[in-house]
């Protein structure tokens, strides 16, 4: 058994949590304090069983005395990052699969379900199996319009879906030191979508900038030992990578944007916890640029991941862009990846989505199909109707 | 009693689509049991029957939806060649046995199927294939019927030094 620094639960998988810890005798959680508690993937309420689930977890965070972000702030794992809730060496869980995106703060942070969260509601603690690890060395430049988007579906593309199975990713090499927060949280989120427990980077300047500037935290050396074993080694050269794209139903189905340039779509969606911070809806602005409006038949949605993204796009001007260009603006939630709630596909409908799983019936009908892409080639797509290489744009 | 046999990467959307996530009852969860992708398995499912995957079974989401989905058809049991983590976790935990069975892609679906966990092995169609133990903390928790009757007893827990 190990101590849990942090906990996270959100209003589809906290409910069934909240649940368990009563049917386990739980009747005060072990640290409010560690408990981060918020609603993101169907909000507002978009059903009254919702609603109630909803009303459900207020009761609880207002017995319990755990903080309640409510639905105000926006996606759960943006939110803990951006809060200052993640710091290097802390061992997080989160009842979510995209729980990994801490590891961008040098966290261990994994998924789990919701009866492994109601003992950590109860105890503070759970079993583990220490995963082995897979070093990932990054090197080399990204081209104009390429970025840790397409660094990550092209590992999953590589690696396969089931490639890293009970192992933590360690990345490493030149390219993720030179990468930004928001291209690491990319890159560490997508990590469950090889099937694995944990994706880490070692944290380095950038890291400890972005952890001390939200929370008080004296900075301290962790690395991997020098002689550290590993399952294994694989290293990358980012200095040739075509945009990626993975193609359904699949996330490691993965091609090079010319390969499917040309497929029309109907739904282009830029947002979720892969890349829905405002590095990534610049990206997308900066292809958009100048032209008047998206392509006429596409539906654009775009979803900032946080309230603060929201409005770090909203005062620099790119909310009002991308309106003027014709997207649908909606307030930080899951949106689509979700699957429920809303922007949903019919069936036979194509959509583009910056999100980390194209897997069959994911955003609506079974009968519909999902590509995955980054933000670039996201707008680049909306702009003509069709995948589109954003070099080209 | 038959085998559903499934292919590689089975997701938890597939198992559970996300429009359901609001259900926490099994037996309602059990009528959207791969609803959209295999809908005759909600209808003609009968408790005791297995489910059989190849590779990566129950990938994606960590929605314990998905077995609890499974639980509801009664089904108690699940064999593929590999499991994804947090399902493997989330079966465990919820009762539902994964059985790792390394000739998994051999299972063909339809066939009449008995499970002899004792034995290690499950008969197919007269065939016996090999399934490889439960691992043993998470035996412990199986044998307990689950972590919640497992957590029941216990009053603390000793945690390791993790320093």
């Amino acid at each position: 058994m190990a101590p849990v620094d942090a906990a996270m639960i959100h209003d589809i998988t906290g409910p069934l949590a909240v649940r368990v810890f009563r049917e386990m005798g739980g009747e005060r959680v072990y640290d409010p304090e560690r408990i981060i508690m918020l609603f993101d993937h169907q909000i507002p309420a978009d059903s009254i069983p919702a609603a109630e689930n909803h009303v459900f977890m207020r009761q609880f965070a207002e017995e319990q005395g755990i903080h309640n972000y409510d639905l105000l702030e926006g996606v759960c794992h943006q939110v803990v990052m951006e809060k200052g809730r993640a710091a290097p060496g802390e061992i997080i869980v989160g009842t979510d699969s995209h729980t990994c995106t801490y590891g961008a703060a040098g966290a261990f942070a994994t998924g789990i379900g919701s009866t492994d969260m109601g003992f950590v509601l109860k105890f503070g603690a759970l079993y583990f199996r220490v995963p082995e690890s897979i070093r990932v060395g990054v090197d080399g430049t990204f081209g104009r319009r390429v970025g840790p988007k397409d660094l990550i579906l092209s590992l999953a593309g590589d690696i396969g879906a089931d490639g890293a199975t009970y192992k933590a990713l360690e990345f490493t090499g030149g390219a993720m030191r030179e990468m930004d927060m928001a291209g690491r949280m990319t890159c560490a989120n997508m990590a469950i979508e090889m099937g694995a427990k944990a994706g880490i980077v070692p944290p380095d300047a950038t890291t400890w900038d972005y952890v001390t500037a939200r929370r008080e935290i004296e900075p301290f050396d962790l690395a991997g030992d020098a002689d550290a074993v590993y399952a294994e080694r694989r290293n990358y050269n980012v200095t040739d990578l075509a945009p990626q794209v993975a193609v359904p139903h699949n996330v490691d189905n993965v091609v090079d944007v010319g390969d499917v340039a040309g497929t029309k779509v109907d739904q282009v969606f830029i947002g979720s916890c892969t890349n829905g911070r405002y590095e990534d809806l610049a990206e997308a602005a900066e292809v958009l640029g100048t032209a008047d409006r998206f392509a006429a038949g596409v539906r654009v949605i775009v979803i900032p991941a946080s309230r603060t993204e929201y409005l770090k796009a909203l005062r620099s001007g790119l909310i009002e862009r991308f309106v003027e260009a014709g997207a649908l603006v909606e307030a930080p939630c899951c949106g689509p990846c979700m699957g429920g709630a809303f922007g949903l596909l019919a069936p036979g409908e194509v959509s583009l989505s910056t999100s980390n799983r194209n897997f069959r019936g994911r955003q609506g009908s079974a009968q519909a199909s999902v590509y995955l892409a980054s933000p670039a080639t996201a707008a680049a797509s909306a702009l003509y109707g069709e995948i589109t290489d954003p070099r080209e744009v | 009693m038959r085998i559903w046999k499934f292919g590689d990467d089975i997701d938890t959307d597939a198992i559970i689509p996300g429009r359901f996530l609001t259900i926490y009852d099994p037996a309602e969860l059990a009528k959207h049991a791969f609803e959209g992708t295999r809908d005759e398995f909600a209808r003609e499912a009968r408790a005791g029957d297995v489910v059989a995957g190849g590779s990566n079974f129950g990938c994606g989401s960590s929605r314990e939806h998905a077995p609890l989905a499974l639980l509801g058809v009664g089904i108690r049991v699940v064999v593929a060649k590999s499991f994804a983590r947090i399902f493997y976790r989330n079966a465990v935990n919820t009762g539902l046995l994964p059985l790792v069975c390394p000739e998994a892609d051999a299972i063909r679906d339809g066939d009449a199927v008995s499970v002899d966990i004792a034995g290690g092995f499950i008969e197919a169609n007269g065939k016996k294939f090999a399934v490889e133990p439960v691992p043993g903390f998470m035996k412990e928790i199986v044998d307990a019927g689950g972590l919640v009757a497992y957590a029941k007893d216990l009053d603390e827990v000793k945690t390791c030094n993790t320093e």
